[in-house]
């Protein structure tokens, strides 16, 4: 499982980091998207992936799974939601201003 | 007691979200906003004295004992940055009252302004990594949509690049938490300190603090990842850069600082080297775009680099007298920074320009600005006895001392060139002729000098009164180089 999840992982960072360094803006944006999931997968991977138990704590003597590493999930998620929407605008903004979504086109186009 | 704390944290968030209901009522958005800067000042002063006389205060929200719960951790060094930056915010509030257009603050700049400083505080406050990671997306957000205020096109461009970066150095700060907490099995900074000593700073633990290297260096503006700041810092309106130049960047070297020295502190040689390094870069790369630029705001960005390169150095040498340097230098750095990003501003609005070649002769028309810039530029070029010579006094006295002479070298080269190019600024822009109007030579600045003037009197204030200013600082130093003091007063004995 771990190995899995490690390869996955690993695509995702490989594919966000390629269209990250691609021209259009809007693949940059979803280069961004893969490379948060993979940032969170990651963190769910580190911790130890266990089957089979819910991550209760107060059960006693009986074994669990690590709660916090799907509490920090559950935070990361919603804050790269939140940036995901804000760099939709961003790059919406940016391309009707500039009138172009190739960024070596951005270069220059006015008052430097 | 132990509830002041939460001040910090508190007003801003509370009152920023106060601010949204009024964002078409202009003067009720000053005045709700002016009066909250200054309870956040008054709160960051009571916090200080707090913190001076009774030593660290720890607040474990929700009452969950640490290492569980997050806790939030006021020791000297945090207690100082947090009047530091109240001290900065404060004067550019009443700089942005000024000159931010109407318009502009229709689109909730006041708010934006309050939950940056939200997240700047609670970045100085907290100790939980995780919770450190939160604290920088709410301060970064909001530097986001301040920094794209306004909307020109040069703005836009350069905040997507910002953007992008940042949210790149997000994701790897992410992904260090995961290795981190897969090392250590935890998150709390004193708890990290406890498990990182047990465990010995050796190959992974070594691989995972050059990450964190990484991801503060880039927010932090260090030499090979600082490449976003220059133009980030010339787009938004001077208000916004001053506040960005002076205290943003310095949440990054912070960040630093306190993981540097609570976890992993046992491997210096490494490390430490590493940021060394980096610090004699970023000064003098930082220093040679301030020697080449032509514009005003550019040189003042540029220099901000060169600045933080002091304060990697001074950390990074890390005997006592350095650090002490390097956390006067962030007080230094950050009121002088501002004042200057600020006459930035005043001497835009009366010559309509900040490119150098097309000013000239405000000295004549103002001399009050020409002046009191002339004082600012000084003590960022380190001339005695205005506080950037006695920030810079203790760096070269430390590496001397710790035989890196090289380092040293470097940067009193560096303060040569900051001298030179503070010189071009006021030979271009305050002496010779005037190149501006008639009618542009009668525009009044009065009003703005009274923000900016408390800080060019602050520095020479703490330029004077350096030795009571060091020796406080000195006192941070021996308390951060000893992270016991941090981890027992966090998780008790």
């Amino acid at each position: 499982m771990e190995l899995l999840m490690s390869i996955s992982i690993g695509v995702l960072f490989m594919v966000g980091t390629y269209l990250l360094l691609s021209k259009s803006i809007i693949r940059v944006v979803m280069g961004l998207l893969l490379l948060s999931h993979g940032a969170h997968l990651l963190l769910l991977t580190m911790a130890g992936l266990k089957q089979g138990m819910p991550a209760l704590v107060d059960r006693y003597d009986q074994a669990f799974t690590d709660p916090l590493p799907q509490a920090l999930i559950l935070t990361a998620i919603v804050i790269s939601f939140g940036m995901t929407s804000f760099s939709l605008a961003i790059a919406y903004r940016t391309y009707k201003f500039h009138k172009t979504d190739n960024l070596d086109e951005l270069r220059g186009s006015n008052d430097d | 007691m132990t509830n002041l704390v939460l001040l910090p944290l508190l007003i801003p968030v509370i009152m920023g979200a106060v601010l949204i209901f009024f964002s078409k009522n202009e003067k009720a958005q000053k005045i709700i906003s002016g009066i909250t800067m200054i309870a956040l000042l008054i709160g960051s002063i009571t916090l200080f004295i707090a913190v001076a006389v009774e030593g660290t205060l720890v607040m474990e929200l929700g009452d969950w004992q640490p290492p569980y719960g997050i806790p939030l951790v006021i020791d000297r060094l945090a207690a100082f940055m947090l009047l530091v930056s109240a001290i900065v915010a404060t004067s550019t509030l009443f700089f942005a009252f000024k000159t931010i257009s109407p318009i502009r603050s229709r689109y909730f700049f006041y708010p934006f302004f309050f939950f940056l400083l939200t997240g700047i505080n609670g970045s100085f406050m907290t100790g939980d990594l995780f919770n450190l990671f939160v604290f920088f997306e709410v301060m970064l957000i909001s530097s986001y949509i301040l920094m794209a205020h306004g909307s020109t096109n040069f703005q836009l461009r350069e905040t997507f690049k910002y953007f992008v970066i940042n949210l790149f150095a997000s994701m790897l700060f992410l992904a260090g938490v995961a290795y981190i907490y897969a090392a250590t099995g935890t998150l709390n900074f004193a708890h990290l300190g406890v498990r990182v000593a047990e465990l010995g700073q050796d190959n992974i633990l070594n691989v995972i603090a050059v990450l964190f290297i990484v991801v503060f260096g880039i927010k932090g503006g260090l030499f090979p990842l600082y490449f976003w700041l220059p133009r980030a810092y010339t787009g938004p309106p001077t208000a916004i850069a001053a506040l960005f130049g002076g205290l943003l960047t310095k949440v990054g070297l912070y960040a630093i600082i306190r993981m540097f020295t609570v976890v992993f502190n046992h491997d210096p040689d490494f490390t430490h080297t590493v940021l060394l390094v980096m610090a004699a870069f970023t000064m003098i790369l930082g220093v040679l775009g301030a020697v080449a630029s032509y514009n005003y705001k550019s040189i003042l960005a540029y220099h901000c680099i060169s600045q933080y390169g002091y304060i990697m150095m001074g950390f990074s040498i890390f005997s006592p007298i350095a650090i002490a340097g390097a956390i006067y230098f962030i007080a230094h750095h950050s009121i002088v920074k501002t004042a200057l990003f600020q006459f930035a501003g005043v001497t835009e609005k009366i010559t309509g320009t900040s490119d150098l070649k097309k000013m000239g002769g405000v000295l004549s028309s103002h001399p009050w600005l020409a002046w009191l810039f002339f004082i600012a530029a000084m003590s960022l070029a380190g001339i005695p006895p205005l506080a950037g010579f006695f920030a810079k006094y203790p760096l070269v006295l430390g590496g001397l001392e710790e035989g890196n002479y090289i380092v040293v070298a470097v940067a009193l080269f560096v303060g040569l060139l900051t001298l030179y190019s503070m010189i071009k600024i006021m030979k271009f822009v305050y002496w010779g002729k005037a190149k501006h109007d008639e009618e542009r030579q009668k525009v009044s600045v009065r009003k703005l000098l009274y923000s900016v003037a408390p800080l060019v009197i602050l520095t020479v204030v703490i330029g004077f009164g350096a030795e009571p200013v060091l020796q406080f600082t000195t006192e941070i130093a021996d308390e951060i180089l000893d992270p016991t003091i941090y981890i027992t007063s966090v998780l008790g004995e």
